[in-house]
């Protein structure tokens, strides 16, 4: 009798559930604003469904947020923002974009590489909404966007400043997580150090291993390896490594050697204004402007799609200057100046893995 | 005896139920000391459940976490900690993946083969410890935690592209490739396109085959009282070293199922965002299911109830946090009243038996009067 009742309450319990699901009456998260915003007008809100770290990472994701701010204030338009949960899976982007669009945000725009796979099957089903996505080309289609750096170009132009501006010859690089991406910004910046010094050593570290993401958000890792790397007689060290970098910038600052920051121009940054005087350059990536282009392309009515690529040419990677000692280096700005024109003259092809 | 059984129902019910509310009146508290509106919160939360497509994801979570808890739960039982069931899945996922992909086989057979060799992979994976422990007495939490650490370490380099991996031209993924459609588990579709997991089923069937095997089988009784005291069970004749093996083997091999759901039926492929941390609730879960499978089922669906549910925070005004933190709040809870209720449980009982001793006996004296 009572293993009966039991088996009985299991059973009971996954159909209830079962049924619960299916007999719900087909109410959807995004039905409520979906007819409103429709019928009021096409595109006059955009959306950012932003990469792990979400807004406030200091890097990626506030570059982002700056271009949706920018559009916001220049073209009067309405902003959406989503942010991921740790350890969520593909399931969870897709309702996201699935709700961004159908609440009749245009366009709606993944941060991050990992939006790749939730933006193609979201972007099937959405035909006259724009998707932009940003760091990643395999997914193409009419209506999406991929808005890709050339962040190894940037990289070597680091690599040039930051070979003329050692003296013991020896320099380092430390990226947030082993992933393709990171190793582009690796790739570059070595060849931009074996181009102008040969006899140069890098040296390379990594913080974490992908899946775990934390080698970009954890300071003290990129503290520890910052100073590994000074006693090993490095004296400038390059950080692509998200919030991470900072712990980086702090420890080869307070050692009174040339760091060099990454993404946004660092140098300007408030959090870090303490170091600021070693920051010798950052390597800048426009994620801003590249996100508020597509906004402008969206309500221009001519919305963007296929592979916009910023590169050198277009300044969407770059070298800041903001710093007075790196302007007084005539030499090191020679050098970046003659290899920044080589490179968009092609006469440089910068290699994207190392 | 009918009355001993309902004072054990209500002392079952009595841990969880304490520890909700606790961990809500304690959110409450935490929400309302941080100047954010202690309600509101709570009702966008349940509101969000009421839609459809939530409700789906909840459902689907609620299956992956069903099969980790699981895993969990068959450790517990026999008094081992396996924390590594996030590596296991992790690995079995992706060995899985790569499998599935690089062959092509027909429908239900390809499905098979790439269960099968994630149950292997995460039996292997968890066996490692299992071996560790039975042979030379190592505690399996820590080599639990370090073999976690080897698989992410491992992982990342099986799916280097010089290894398993591939990295699809133009993206900054990883993945292993590809499973052809023949691989796919096949999902239940509600409404417009809103997918319920295969899997999902197959992992609540699961629940019954645990409480089956646990319950009714000589070896569900030897696992049971080894995990009691291993000592009287070795006593009894119960080969305490091949219960560890054999429990820590079954414990990998379910915890390899959990990735099934996401693999099968939705990522098709393992790649660099696949979830982590999926093995960590899922001790959540079995924790505050009391290693039940009605108890798991029902804590699995409230903790993906709380994921998902919390997601929809942000676009409120709310930070989205407020849901780890009510999850964060649960597990303490779980713990203090757990035990609380075991104390006054124990009491209980106690004074019942010096009780109906003291009745009986002279209940007995009397009888012996009358005889005599």
């Amino acid at each position: 009798m009572r293993r009966i009742t039991r088996i009985a309450t299991v059973g009971i319990a996954s159909a209830a559930l079962a049924l619960s699901a299916t007999a719900c009456g087909g109410k959807k998260s995004s039905d409520s604003t979906a007819s409103s915003s429709e019928s009021s007008s096409s595109s006059k809100s955009a959306a950012i469904a932003y990469d792990i770290g979400g807004r406030g990472d200091q890097s990626f994701n506030d570059a982002a947020f700056a271009g949706l701010e920018k559009a916001q204030k220049d073209l009067k338009i309405k902003g959406a923002e989503a942010e991921p949960s740790e350890g969520e899976s593909e399931a969870d982007k897709v309702q996201r974009l699935t709700e961004l669009a159908r609440k009749g945000n245009n366009p709606v725009i993944g941060v991050g590489f990992a939006y790749a796979p939730a933006i193609k099957k979201v972007a099937a089903k959405f035909p006259n909404t724009t998707f932009g996505l940003i760091d990643d080309t395999s997914v193409q289609d009419k209506n999406i966007a991929n808005l890709v750096f050339n962040e190894e170009q940037g990289s070597y132009l680091a690599g040039v400043a930051a070979a003329k501006a050692s003296k013991s010859g020896k320099v380092g690089f430390i990226g947030g997580v082993e992933v393709p991406l990171i190793k582009k910004f690796e790739a570059g910046f070595t060849q931009g150090v074996k181009d102008t010094n040969p006899n140069a050593e890098v040296l390379s570290a990594y913080l974490t291993q992908p899946p775990d993401f934390s080698g970009f958000a954890k300071p003290d890792l990129g503290k520890a390896t910052a100073q590994g790397q000074l006693a090993k007689g490095a004296d400038v060290i390059y950080a692509a490594a998200g919030l991470a970098g900072s712990g980086a910038i702090e420890a080869t600052a307070t050692a009174g050697k040339w760091a060099i920051g990454v993404d946004s121009d660092q140098y300007n940054q408030a959090g870090l204004s303490k170091y600021k005087d070693k920051i010798l350059t950052s390597v800048t990536k426009d994620v801003q402007d590249s996100v508020y282009n597509l906004i402008k392309s969206v309500e221009d009515g001519k919305p963007q799609t296929g592979e916009i690529r910023y590169g050198l040419d277009k300044d969407g990677v770059g070298l800041a200057d903001s710093n007075p000692a790196y302007k007084q280096m005539t030499d090191v700005t020679a050098a970046v100046e003659k290899a920044k024109a080589d490179i968009i003259a092609k006469k440089i092809t910068v290699k994207t893995a190392p | 005896m009918k009355k001993f059984d309902k004072d054990k129902v209500l002392l079952a019910i009595a841990g969880p139920a304490l520890a909700l509310v606790s961990a809500f009146l304690l959110t409450m508290i935490v929400l309302a000391a941080s100047g954010v509106d202690p309600i509101d919160p709570l009702r966008v939360m349940i509101d969000q459940a009421s839609y459809e497509d939530v409700q789906v994801l909840i459902l689907n979570q609620a299956g992956i976490y069903y099969l980790a808890a699981l895993a969990v739960a068959i450790g517990f039982r026999m008094n081992l900690f396996n924390i590594g069931v996030d590596g296991q899945y992790r690995l079995a996922a992706m060995i899985s993946a790569v499998v599935g992909a690089s062959v092509s086989l027909p429908g239900p057979l390809h499905v098979a083969l790439i269960v099968l060799v994630a149950m292997v992979t995460g039996a292997f994976w968890s066996g490692i410890a299992g071996v560790l422990k039975a042979k030379r007495g190592v505690s399996e939490v820590v080599s639990t935690i370090m073999l976690n650490a080897i698989a992410t370490a491992l992982i990342a380099w099986l799916i280097l592209p010089k290894n398993l991996g591939v990295q699809p031209p133009g993206s900054n993924d990883l993945t292993t490739g590809d499973i052809p459609e023949s691989g796919w588990f096949p999902a239940l579709t509600i409404g417009d396109g809103l997918e319920v997991y295969g899997f999902t089923f197959v992992a609540f069937a699961l629940g019954v085959v645990y409480w089956f095997v646990l319950n009714r089988t000589r070896f569900g009784f030897d696992l049971r009282a080894t995990g009691a005291s291993e000592s009287a069970a070795q006593a009894s004749g119960v080969d305490a070293k091949k219960m560890i093996m054999t429990s820590m083997l079954i414990s990998g091999a379910v915890a390899g199922l959990a990735g099934m759901p996401l693999l099968l039926g939705e990522s098709h492929t393992y790649n660099l965002s696949f979830p982590v941390g999926i093995g960590f609730t899922g001790i959540t879960i079995a924790l505050l299911g009391r290693n039940s499978p009605i108890g798991i089922f029902f804590a699995a669906l409230l903790i993906a109830f709380i994921d998902k549910a919390s997601a929809g925070l942000d676009t409120a005004g709310y930070a989205k946090e407020i849901g780890t933190i009510m999850q964060g709040l649960i597990v303490i809870a779980v713990v203090v009243s757990y035990e609380l209720v075991r104390r006054y449980g124990i009491r209980r009982q106690q004074q019942k038996v010096g009780q109906e001793l003291a009745a009986g006996h002279a209940l007995k004296t009397d009888n012996k009067e009358v005889a005599a």
